[in-house]
């Protein structure tokens, strides 16, 4: 099927050719600095998107035995302001507020008065590292249920000791491993490590599981996601 | 009919081929469509994508450059921040999630299309591997080849096809180690597949640097056969 044409027909062909290629340049957005932000933005929204669609709420993370643990010295504190914040143990409360039939102060007695569950599991940090820790807690869906949360709201959100603040979808809040912690490796929570209370959640990245919890609001509206997700973090951030 | 002449025919067959004339000297010259508009625009946009993914998973890398333990932590290699995208931790993942989702759809577009199949190296390949490796690097004498690609470019593709299914395959394991489980598990875990997932891309980028010797080598004419799909003088015809 060979075929003869001048070379002006062939660089015109060739030219058409070379058009077919310009939507490739549309990626080309993300160098437009005023584009570039709104576009990440978006798919950054979209990976939280398919997270919260493969996020399964049965589905259990692998826990692990006593040998696999890293030791305890060996478990990083990772503050991002200070590794203590000073909290007064004796005063300290969970102040529970939003969509909740009983809202109010709740001791930290009243939250180890609920079954006690002991896991071995994973904690990914943002950064990239990976340890092993022993951690001791309340079920955070048997708080919700102590004080009688609509657990039909979107979100869980804390604030702590140390102006850190997150916040979690419902799904995960009511994960059977999504604990109150406080204990790390059968011992009472170190202020290092959160003490008296804190978030651990072995579906969720590092930044998720605040410490040094003052506060709880089951709420279905989030005026701010997180200490680091307002800075550009993913928000569903699920392992 | 000899070998090249039945290779020739064979050609002609699956890649229209034109004579190109020029007006003013007479002379005339051959051309192949070599690459259709799907493979070319797979390719540019696979070559971008990846570009983005090295950038900013060297950017993600940088937060914690080791794959030993956090404490005590030994830097593996201290990565520029010159050839790292993003800007911080935050910014580098927020391109890595982006554009992941641009290069895993370009690449189930270009499977999806089914040219890869002339480049997919079979069992019936593996004989003629030798004399190719031979005549490339150890200056044997040319061997024959009867198809579009030879067995040397052939095993060179279906591996890179093959580490773009893997790089996507590791980056889910570290992405989403609970969720999926058994990919993590396949890979022997979280903290393995963060490793497979840096090896990954090193062999990509070692195929990418034979790949980019090759165009050199094989000059303009083959390099523009990527962008406009027509090769001029392709060595496999007679002139």
């Amino acid at each position: 099927m060979d075929t003869r044409i001048n070379s002006r027909k062939f660089k015109k062909v060739s030219r058409r050719e070379l058009l077919k290629l310009a939507p490739v340049l549309a990626v080309g957005a993300f160098a437009i600095p005023k584009v570039q932000e709104p576009l990440l933005k978006a798919g950054l929204g979209f990976s939280d998107w398919a997270s919260a669609r493969l996020f399964r709420s049965r589905h259990l993370a692998t826990t692990f035995t006593e040998s696999e643990l890293t030791p305890f010295e060996k478990f990083p504190i990772n503050g991002y302001d200070v590794d203590d914040p000073g909290v007064d143990f004796d005063a300290w409360t969970l102040t529970v507020s939003g969509a909740v039939q009983k809202p109010g102060e709740y001791k930290l007695a009243q939250v180890q008065s609920l079954p006690r569950v002991r896991q071995n599991t994973r904690h990914v940090c943002v950064e990239g590292w990976d340890v092993i820790g022993r951690f001791g807690g309340a079920r955070l869906s048997d708080f919700l249920q102590m004080i009688g949360a609509d657990t039909t709201a979107r979100f869980v959100s804390v604030e702590c000791a140390d102006d850190y603040y997150e916040s979690l979808d419902m799904k995960t809040a009511l994960h059977p491993q999504t604990l109150l912690c406080y204990e790390m490796y059968d011992q009472p929570l170190t202020r290092e490590h959160g003490a008296p209370l804190r978030l651990q959640i072995p579906t969720k990245i590092g930044y998720k599981q605040a410490k040094y919890l003052t506060d709880l609001k089951v709420t279905n509206i989030l005026d701010r996601v997180g200490y680091w997700e307002d800075q550009g973090y993913s928000s569903f951030y699920s392992l | 009919m000899d070998g090249l002449g039945k290779e020739v025919e064979k050609r002609k067959m699956s890649a229209p081929v034109i004579e190109i004339e020029s007006p003013k000297t007479g002379e005339v010259v051959q051309a192949a469509y070599e690459h259709p508009w799907a493979v070319r625009f797979a390719h540019w946009l696979n070559a971008l994508s990846l570009l983005v993914l090295v950038g900013s998973g060297f950017q993600i890398f940088r937060a914690f450059p080791s794959f030993g333990a956090k404490i005590p932590q030994k830097d593996l290699l201290h990565w520029p921040k010159a050839f790292a995208l993003g800007g911080w931790l935050g910014g580098g993942l927020q391109w890595h999630l982006t554009f992941m989702w641009i290069y895993i759809a370009t690449g189930i577009f270009y499977l999806g299309y089914r040219n890869y199949r002339q480049v997919l190296f079979t069992p019936r390949d593996i004989r003629a591997v030798w004399p190719m490796v031979h005549y490339y690097f150890f200056f044997g004498p040319k061997p024959i080849v009867r198809e579009v690609y030879n067995p040397l470019q052939k095993l060179a593709y279906t591996s890179v096809v093959g580490l773009g299914v893997l790089s996507v395959l590791t980056g889910f394991a570290v992405w989403k180690p609970v969720q999926f489980s058994w990919l993590a598990w396949m890979m022997g875990g979280f903290h393995w597949a963060r490793i497979w997932h840096f090896a990954v891309m090193w062999a990509i980028l070692f195929f990418l640097l034979g790949h980019l010797v090759m165009v050199v080598l094989h000059g303009w004419n083959n390099f523009m056969s990527m962008l406009t799909g027509w090769k001029k003088n392709p060595d496999y015809l007679e002139p």
